[in-house]
C-alpha cells in the first residue's frame, strides 16, 4: 500500500465525515425545534419534518463525494490502486470542497432550518417561504459539491 | 391559464330579511364580503359576541363528545383514512338535524356527563391506590389506625426515619426521656423511607414520650380510620373494583352513542356554519331598517347570484367593475394539470395586481425540473402508481391534496421519463443482479448517456435546460410588457437582457474554455463571431442607456444602468443554481448503487439473496425518499427564486368566499349556479 493511497483514502474519508458532522449538527437542532413544535402542535409533524431534514443533505453530498472516490481508488473491488504520493493528494484536494463547505453549511442550514420551523410554528401557511430560507444555505454545499465531483472524475489514476 | 375576474357586489336590503340573505350567500358560497367597513353615526355594526360565544361553545363540545366516543368507542379506520376527506350528506338529513338541534345537544351534554363520570371513577381509583400504598407498610398491626389510647396507656402509631430499628428507637427514648418506664416499642415494617412503629407508655408518661419521640423525628401516621390497617387496604381494594365497574357500565352506556356519531358531526358542522354567519353579520354595517353588504364575486357567477337574490328578497343589488383602489381577491382557475400546481405557487403568493397566473407554465417546468431530480426509472414508477392509486382510491380527499398527490403523478411521469433517458433503473440494479446471482451481466443502456459516467456532459445539460427556463421566465416578462402595451419596457428589460446573454453565449462557444468542459470544440464562422460580438453589445447599450428611464439626470441614468449591468453577476448565479440538478440526480444514482453494492456483498447464496432483498427494499424506500424531498424542496427553489425572480412577485390575496366551512361533512345542495 502506498502512500498515495492511504492520502487518497484520507480525502474520501473526510469527504464523509466533516460533511456528515455539519449534518448531524444541522438535523440535531432542527429536530429539537421540531420536536417543541409538534409537541405543541401534533398536525403540524409533517411540515417540520421536512424542515429538520433539509441540512441533512449535506452528509449525503459528502457519501457522494466519498463514494466515487472510493470506486476511483478501487477499494470497493478489492483491489486498490498503488497511487503515487501527489496522485493521493490529488484526491484528497478534491475531497476538502464538499469535506469543509459541507460542515459549515451544515451547521448552519441547520440554525436556518431552526428559524423556518419558527415561521411554520406561527404561520403554518407560509411554508413554502419558510422552507427557501435553509435551501438557500444549501447552494453553497452543491457548489462545493459539484467542484468536488467534477475534480475526483478528473484525477488520473 | 388565468386569474378569475371579479365583480364587485352592492347590496342593499330590509333588515327582517338580513339571516335569510346571509344564509342564502353562504350556501352559494361564492362571494367574499368585505369585513372592514367603517361605522359611521348612520351605519351601526350589530353586537353577535354573545350569540356567536354560545355557538362556538357548542362546536366545542359536540367536538368533545365525539372525541370522547373516539377514545371510548373507536371508529374503524383504515391506515390512509385522513385521505378520505368529508362525507357527502343530503340536504334533508342535514335538514332534521337542524329541526332536532336541541334534542341532539341533550346527547352532547349526556357524553359529557358520562366522560365526567369515569373522570371522577378514575380519580377516585387513583386516590384508593395511593392510600393502598401508603398504608401496606402497616399492613402487620393488627388495632384500628385511630388508636391512641386504652385505659391507662397512650398509644403512638406513626413513622421514624429508616435508620431506627427496635433498640434505637428504646435507646432515643432511654436518652431523651429517661423518667419514662415501662414504654413498649414494636416495629410493624421498615424499608428505605420509613420505620413504622407502635409505641405504648404509661398515661403520666405519654407528653414526655412524645417529646422523645418528636425529636427522633417521629410522625403520626396520616390516615385516620377506625378499621385496621388490612381492613382499611381491603376496603379500598373493594373500592377499586366498583369504581372499575362503574367505569365499565358507562363506557357501555358510551358505545350505545356509537351510532348518534354521524349525527353529531353534522351537528358540530351546523353550529360551525350558524358561528360563521353571525360572525358576518357582526361586522354589516346596518341602519334602523335595512343593511349593507359589500363584497366580491366571480363574473361568471355574478348574474345568477343576481337574479335569485332578486327572485327572492326585496332588495337592492348592483354589481360593479371593481376599481383601481380595491384590493381584489384572487382566484386561480386552470385546467387539470397546470391546476395540480396551484399549491406550489400559493406557497410563494398569489399573483398580485395586474400580474399575469404563471401557473400554466410553472407547472410545466416544474414537472420537467422535478423528474430530472430525481432521475430514476423504477423511482418514478412507483411514485406514479402509489399517487394514482390514491387518486382512485380516495376521489374525496380534500382538494388542495388532491392537487399535490396529482401533482406529483406527473412529476413521477416525468421522473420515469428521465430514468429511462439516463438509465436508472433502482440505479444499478439490474446489471447488479443478473452479475451476482445470474452469473451473466446484463446492462441496461441508457437512452441517452449515463451522468455518472459523464458529469462534464450532464452539467452542460443541466446548465442549459436552466438557460431555457430563465429565458422562458424572462419572455413571460415580455407577455406582461405586451398585455401592459409597455413596449419601452419590452425592449430595455426583455429584448435587451435576450441579447446580453444569449450573445455572450455565441461569444462563449468557440473559446478553449467551453470546448474542455464540452469535450468539443465549436467553430463559428467568421460572420457568427462578429455577429455575436453586435448582439452583445446592442444588449448592453440597450440596459446602458435604458434602465434609469425614469430618471431624467443623464449622469445618474447612466449609473442606474451601469449598475443594472453589474446584473449580468446575477444571471450567472442564478444559471450556476441550475448545477443542483445534476448533484441531485447523481445523487440518487450514487446512493441506489451503494444500496446494491452493499446488499450484494453476501454473494449468490440463500442467506444472501434474503439479506439482497432485505437491503433493497429499505435502502432504496430510504433513498427514495430523501431524494424526493430534495427534488421537492429543490424544484421548489429554482421556481421560486431562479424562474419567479425574472418576472414575477406576486402578494394578491387570496378569494376567501363566505360559505359553509365544515369540518366533518358536506351538505349537498340542490341549488345549482
Amino acid at each position: 500500500m502506498t502512500m498515495g493511497t492511504v492520502y487518497a483514502l484520507l480525502g474520501a474519508a473526510l469527504a464523509v465525515i466533516l460533511s456528515g458532522m455539519g449534518s448531524a449538527y444541522g438535523v440535531g437542532i432542527a429536530g429539537q425545534a421540531a420536536s417543541g413544535v409538534v409537541s405543541e402542535d401534533p398536525s403540524k409533524f409533517a411540515k417540520v419534518l421536512i424542515m429538520q431534514l433539509l441540512p441533512g443533505t449535506q452528509g449525503i453530498y459528502g457519501l457522494l463525494v466519498g463514494f466515487i472516490a472510493l470506486s476511483k481508488i478501487g477499494v470497493l473491488n478489492g483491489e486498490p490502486a498503488q497511487l503515487s504520493t501527489s496522485t493521493g493528494l490529488l484526491f484528497l484536494a478534491a475531497c476538502l470542497p464538499i469535506a469543509i463547505v459541507g460542515l459549515v453549511s451544515g451547521r448552519n442550514q441547520g440554525k436556518t432550518s431552526v428559524s423556518a420551523i419558527g415561521i411554520v410554528a406561527k404561520k403554518p401557511d407560509q411554508f413554502g417561504k419558510a422552507m427557501l430560507f435553509p435551501a438557500m444555505v444549501e447552494t453553497y454545499a452543491i457548489l462545493a459539491l459539484l467542484v468536488s465531483i467534477l475534480a475526483v472524475q478528473g484525477v488520473p489514476v | 391559464m388565468a386569474v378569475v375576474s371579479m365583480k364587485k357586489l352592492h347590496l342593499c336590503a330590509m333588515k327582517h330579511d338580513r339571516k335569510a340573505v346571509l344564509e342564502t350567500l353562504q350556501s352559494l358560497g361564492v362571494v367574499e364580503i368585505c369585513l372592514d367597513e367603517v361605522e359611521d353615526e348612520n351605519f351601526k355594526k350589530m353586537n353577535t359576541v354573545t350569540p356567536r360565544n354560545q355557538l362556538d361553545k357548542h362546536v366545542q363540545n359536540t367536538d368533545n363528545a365525539l372525541e370522547i366516543l373516539e377514545k371510548y368507542v373507536p371508529e374503524k379506520k383504515g391506515l390512509l383514512a385522513s385521505l378520505e376527506g368529508k362525507k357527502d350528506v343530503a340536504k334533508a338529513s342535514m335538514d332534521e338535524v337542524i329541526e332536532k338541534h336541541h334534542a341532539y345537544n341533550r346527547t352532547v351534554y349526556k357524553i359529557l356527563d358520562i366522560e365526567h363520570g369515569i373522570n371522577t371513577c378514575e380519580a377516585n381509583i387513583a386516590k384508593s391506590e395511593v392510600a393502598i400504598e401508603s398504608l401496606t407498610p402497616w399492613i402487620d398491626m393488627d388495632i384500628p389506625i385511630n388508636t391512641v389510647s386504652t385505659k391507662y396507656t397512650k398509644v403512638f402509631i406513626g413513622s421514624l426515619p429508616p435508620e431506627y430499628d427496635e433498640g434505637a428507637v428504646y435507646a432515643l427514648i432511654a436518652e431523651r426521656a429517661p423518667e419514662v418506664d415501662s414504654a413498649d416499642v414494636h416495629i410493624i415494617s421498615r424499608d428505605k423511607d420509613q420505620s413504622c412503629i407502635v409505641a405504648v407508655c404509661l398515661d403520666k408518661d405519654a407528653d414526655d414520650m412524645h417529646d422523645a419521640l418528636r425529636s427522633g423525628g417521629f410522625t403520626r401516621i396520616a390516615t385516620y380510620s377506625r378499621k385496621t390497617p388490612k381492613e382499611k387496604i381491603e376496603q379500598h381494594k373493594s373500592f377499586i373494583v366498583k369504581d372499575k365497574e362503574k367505569i365499565e357500565n358507562l363506557t357501555k352506556k358510551l358505545e350505545k352513542y356509537d351510532s348518534d356519531r354521524d349525527t353529531l358531526k353534522l351537528l358540530s358542522d351546523y353550529y360551525t356554519i350558524r358561528s360563521e354567519k353571525y360572525r358576518v353579520l357582526g361586522e354589516l354595517l346596518q341602519t334602523e331598517n335595512t343593511f349593507m353588504i359589500t363584497g366580491f364575486i366571480p363574473e361568471d357567477k355574478a348574474e345568477s347570484v343576481e337574479k335569485r337574490l332578486n327572485d327572492n328578497f326585496n332588495l337592492y343589488l348592483e354589481m360593479t367593475d371593481v376599481s383601481d383602489k380595491d384590493k381584489v381577491p384572487v382566484l386561480l382557475k386552470n385546467k387539470s394539470l397546470f391546476a395540480s400546481a396551484e399549491g406550489v405557487l400559493e406557497s410563494f403568493g398569489l399573483p398580485g395586481k395586474g400580474e399575469l397566473d404563471p401557473t400554466a407554465p410553472m407547472s410545466i417546468c416544474y414537472i420537467i425540473l422535478f423528474g430530472l431530480m430525481l432521475s430514476d426509472a423504477a423511482y418514478g414508477l412507483i411514485v406514479f402508481i402509489a399517487c394514482l392509486v390514491l387518486l382512485k382510491k380516495f376521489p374525496k380527499m380534500g382538494d388542495a391534496l388532491k392537487k399535490s398527490i396529482s401533482l406529483f403523478m406527473y412529476c413521477g411521469l416525468s421522473t420515469l421519463f428521465w430514468g429511462v433517458l439516463f438509465g436508472g433503473y433502482f440505479g444499478d440494479a439490474i446489471s447488479v443482479i443478473t452479475r451476482v446471482f445470474f452469473g451473466k451481466e446484463v446492462v441496461v443502456k441508457p437512452v441517452w448517456f449515463a451522468p455518472l459516467d459523464n458529469p462534464m456532459k450532464m452539467l452542460l445539460v443541466s446548465l442549459a435546460i436552466g438557460l431555457v427556463h430563465l429565458f422562458f421566465g424572462l419572455i413571460l416578462k415580455g407577455v406582461k410588457c405586451i398585455k401592459d402595451k409597455d413596449f419601452i419596457g419590452l425592449i430595455s428589460d426583455v429584448v435587451s437582457w435576450l441579447l446580453l446573454i444569449a450573445g455572450l453565449i455565441m461569444m462563449l462557444m468557440p473559446t478553449s474554455l467551453f470546448a474542455s468542459i464540452a469535450g468539443a470544440q465549436i467553430n463559428f464562422s467568421e460572420g457568427l463571431k462578429t455577429a455575436s460580438y453586435v448582439i452583445t453589445i446592442a444588449g448592453a447599450l440597450i440596459i446602458l442607456v435604458m434602465s434609469g428611464r425614469d430618471h431624467k439626470n443623464p449622469a445618474l441614468r447612466l449609473a442606474l444602468g451601469l449598475y443594472d449591468l453589474y446584473g449580468l453577476t446575477s444571471w450567472l448565479s442564478d444559471l450556476l443554481s441550475y448545477s443542483r440538478l445534476l448533484a441531485l440526480g447523481l445523487a440518487t444514482g450514487v446512493i441506489a448503487q451503494v444500496v446494491n453494492q452493499m446488499g450484494s456483498m453476501l454473494g449468490a447464496s440463500v442467506p444472501g439473496v434474503i439479506v439482497f432483498i432485505l437491503v433493497f427494499i429499505i435502502g432504496h424506500v430510504f433513498n427514495m425518499a430523501i431524494n424526493l424531498l430534495g427534488a421537492y424542496v429543490h424544484t421548489c427553489r429554482l421556481q421560486y427564486v431562479e424562474f419567479f425572480g425574472k418576472f414575477y412577485e406576486g402578494g394578491g390575496e387570496r378569494f376567501t368566499p363566505f360559505k359553509e366551512e365544515t369540518k366533518y361533512v358536506t351538505v349537498k345542495k340542490n341549488i345549482k349556479l
